[in-house]
């Protein structure tokens, strides 16, 4: 007889609870995730059995052990993992501000109608980023502890002051020197003023292009007027030069949700797909700058987004089922957070919030903000997200100001009112920015938020999807690694 | 599968021989030192070894000790590290040249009791092993692409260890060195960090991991609080910067939970250099413990799949060991790995006509008639 003891005497015959939350998906499922995340489902019984100790059903308690919801008595290495996985995805934190954006003008020749930036006609200098004030931004830059420095172009049109970029970049890579940083640029254009010798210039550089990029023709350019309607042509004709010139992967393109995409998301992804654009990202229309107007393109409730967002990651699985390997930017974030220990440190969605800490905003007048939304607002008139200034202020100055301290610590997820019980907490993330632009407050009330309905809405959905969908699973789980 | 254990008959031998571990050689250097071992092939096949530095002084020895070698054992060949008894009767073969992989047996004894194990442990001192390993990686090439190290558990008497392994270090140091232990020992941070000081560039340990949660995997070890030990020792292990390998022996206990194993490896030992997903070896307390362990690998394809994507997919290196390829997943083919050693390693009848035979790795002779009652010849793909 080789089995000394059977099956049960192994099990821990007492055990305690580990920190959880929990969250009725419906009346016959709940979520439990644990400190980092991880997810049992169990049924409303089974949760009560679970807290009150009564639980005897030994396949769910192992499955709890396994996803460390609760341990066994005296066992020492949940703890250990758990600390393990919370470091891990906090690591990033001393590592502050990897994103630098340098608004190098205002001067646009688009008139999108969702803009979210005051955006200037083209002329007119007075809208351009100086070298004294691009030499001091860049003084910010480099006192960021981040390994990774991103400086990111913006406009207005950042091609209409292409001579502040060939400062910026000529500056940035002669400051790269002792413990070097991987230094990276983007220019985030519109393309229409793309020529050879700007691609010219970003393939020596190794200059990333970023775009917008709306859709099918009609929606494109009924979204993004310009002179002459041929704005959907241009962006199309820059990403293939681009693409050609740089290599595929230099290239992205962004979209922007409108009334007029609703129902159209398998048209937008095909209009990506047909470029060789593998990566989209289906994003909502934010509450700022013309968007906000009657006509800006906003007016569609969470609910009619989340139908188009779901029909297009219905669409994406499709795709990669049938071999192409089209990614969904915000699935990706949240599959990091859901199924891995990695937090991506997304600007949007993650706590401590990403102002100031993943990325900073030099206006062209001078002005630091703590995001680009807080830009936005500082152009409607509202400045509280504005930092300091490039003539005045230090490094220190901005980073340690009332205006950036006082929203982070106030909107720290673990414990904000309604965001630290919330079983997707690990998920989540704080929006201030949008908090005060659309409750006055940086915290906000949390069952009236868009934010918090929006991405409740998409948690619930990726989770319904891994469980319910192998396929779905498979293209998650791969996301959450890549 | 090759014999590596067998009855010499010795001739001219007097007193007891001076070492027990000797070199195959050629005979090519004149007067080759202690131990050479001289391979003699006569013309009727006949397999002698000469052993020309055992002259024991009497005029009818002066040539040395000479083995006739039974049939069974003539593929030793040169470079081949073999261990005689002293009395020149027995003869095993420590260390074949011409295989993949070479495993030295560091002890028989063990603190986990797994109820699958293939080779049982004993309870007696057998230290010697330690010091048997020691003379052959003496008289290993530097050029040795890799050593096996294998027990019982081979942390249990911890300076034998260490002192192996920075022999190893100091004699082999660009030779992949494959330690295999339960992990216990590590647990402890003073062993984990002597271990660690050893600093050999190419050292490995393998640490076998059944479940994702204590209760199964202590039933399977038949040991109380190891999952503990072993995963604390894994962390340890981990934040001294070592190679670690998981093995995982896939058994009826376990299957149920392989994928959420995977998911458990994914989400908190993500730092693993490689998985390995392990096929039984039907002997040892597997057999006498058949009802419990033994489970067709055809039934649990589907969960083999699921949990090898999961690694590959969370990008962990996964290897599937002791699996035939006419009962595994396609999908899993590209990595699967001939991993059964050659002496005991076979095909049956079926195999013969199988037109990927050279691909796969075979059976365990030593399951005997346990095996899936599933396997079959494939044709060419």
């Amino acid at each position: 007889m080789t089995i000394a003891f059977d099956r049960q005497s192994a099990v821990p015959a007492h055990w305690e609870l580990l920190p959880f939350r929990f969250h009725a998906l419906d009346p016959t499922t709940t979520l439990l995730t644990n400190l980092v995340g991880e997810q049992v489902c169990v049924n409303p019984y089974q949760l009560t059995e679970i807290v009150d100790g009564t639980c005897t059903d030994e396949a769910l308690l192992a499955e709890l052990r396994a996803k460390h919801i609760i341990r066994g008595f005296g066992e020492r290495t949940s703890a250990e993992l758990l600390a393990m996985k919370l470091r891990t995805r906090m690591r990033r934190l001393p590592d502050s501000t990897g994103l630098h954006i340098f608004v190098v003008t205002l001067r646009c020749e688009h008139t999108c109608k969702y803009c979210q930036v005051s955006r200037q006609p083209t002329s007119g200098a007075r809208y351009d980023m100086t070298v004294q004030h691009a030499e001091r931004a860049l003084d910010i830059v480099f006192r960021s502890p981040s390994p990774r420095l991103k400086i990111e172009f913006q406009g207005g049109e950042p091609l209409l002051n292409f001579a502040i970029i060939q400062h910026i970049v000529t500056a940035a890579r002669a400051r790269n020197v002792g413990p070097t940083r991987d230094l990276s640029f983007v220019i985030a254009s519109n393309l229409a003023l793309l020529s050879d010798e700007i691609l010219d210039y970003c393939k020596r550089e190794g200059i990333y292009l970023s775009t917008s990029l709306d859709g099918p023709p009609d929606l494109h350019t009924r979204n993004r007027p310009r002179p002459g309607n041929d704005s959907w042509q241009r962006t199309v004709d820059g990403i293939g030069s681009a693409q050609r010139a740089l290599g595929v992967d230099h290239v992205s393109a962004l979209m922007t949700t409108t009334e007029g995409s609703l129902g159209r998301v398998r048209e937008i992804i095909d209009q990506y797909r047909s470029l060789g654009v593998l990566n989209i990202f289906l994003r909502p229309i934010s509450p700022y700058g013309f968007a906000l107007r009657r006509r800006g393109g906003g007016n569609y409730g969470v609910e009619a987004w989340l139908k188009f967002y779901e029909e297009g990651l219905d669409y994406i699985f499709e795709l990669n089922a049938a071999g192409t390997l089209m990614v969904e930017t915000y699935a990706v974030i949240i599959a990091k957070k859901m199924f891995s220990n990695e937090d991506p440190g997304y600007v949007d969605l993650t706590s401590p919030a990403g102002i100031g800490l993943s990325a900073l905003v030099y206006n062209y007048d001078g002005a630091v903000y703590a995001s680009d939304e807080g830009r936005m607002l500082a152009e409607m008139g509202d400045h509280t997200f504005r930092l300091g200034h490039l003539d005045t202020d230090t490094y220190e100055d901005i980073m340690l100001s009332d205006a950036l301290l006082s929203p982070l610590e106030q909107s720290i997820t673990t414990s904000a009112p309604m965001c630290s019980t919330c079983a997707f907490e690990p998920y989540c993330g704080s929006d201030p920015v949008f908090h005060h632009a659309t409750m006055g407050d940086a915290v906000g009330v949390k069952p009236l938020s868009a934010f918090c309905q929006r991405n409740m809405g998409v948690f619930t959905l990726l989770l319904r999807k891994y469980r319910d969908d192998p396929g779905a699973r498979a293209v998650l789980r791969k996301w959450a690694h890549r | 599968m090759i014999v590596v254990n067998g009855r010499v008959v010795p001739h001219n031998l007097r007193t007891a021989l001076p070492t027990d571990v000797w070199r195959v050689t050629d005979g090519s250097e004149l007067d080759p030192p202690l131990p050479a071992a001289v391979l003699q092939r006569s013309t009727d096949g006949k397999v002698r070894l000469h052993l020309p530095n055992t002259r024991q002084g009497s005029e009818a020895s002066a040539a040395g000790v000479v083995l006739d070698v039974p049939t069974s054992l003539d593929h030793v060949s040169v470079g081949d590290l073999i261990g005689i008894s002293p009395d020149g009767t027995r003869l095993t073969v420590l260390w074949k040249a011409s295989a993949q992989h070479n495993g030295l047996l560091l002890t028989e004894r063990c603190d986990n009791y797994c109820i699958m194990c293939s080779q049982p442990p004993k309870v007696r001192d057998d230290d010697w092993l330690y010091e048997r390993a020691l003379q052959v990686i003496d008289l290993l090439p530097t050029s040795t692409p890799e050593v096996g190290l294998t027990g019982g558990e081979p942390t249990l008497n911890q300076d034998a260890l260490l002192r192996l392994l920075t022999r190893l270090r100091d004699k082999l140091p660009n030779t992949e060195v494959h330690l295999l232990s339960n992990g216990r020992a590590f647990s402890k941070p003073d062993f984990s960090r002597r271990y660690a000081a050893v600093d050999h560039p190419g050292l490995m340990v393998g640490i076998p991991l059944y479940a994702p949660e204590s209760s199964l995997h202590d039933f399977i070890v038949q040991a109380v609080g190891a999952f503990d030990e072993t995963i604390r020792g894994i962390l340890n292990l981990a934040t001294l910067g070592q190679r670690i390998e998981l093995r995982v022996v896939v058994q009826r206990q376990n299957v149920a939970v392989l994928a959420r194993l995977a998911d458990f490896v994914a989400r908190n030992l993500p730092f693993v250099e490689q998985v390995a997903l392990m096929g039984l070896e039907m002997t040892g307390f597997a057999r006498s413990n058949s009802d419990e362990v033994w489970i067709d690998p055809v039934s649990y394809r589907e969960e083999l799949r699921e949990a090898t994507e999961i690694l590959i997919d969370s990008q962990i290196r996964v290897r599937i060991y002791n699996h035939q390829l006419c009962v595994l997943d396609r999908a899993l083919w590209p990595v699967a790995v001939r991993s059964i050693s050659d002496w005991k390693a076979g095909y049956i009848d079926t195999c013969q006509s199988c037109a990927l035979i050279e691909q796969c790795g075979g059976v365990f002779t030593t399951s005997g008639a346990r095996v899936s009652k599933h396997l079959h010849a494939l044709s060419a793909p």
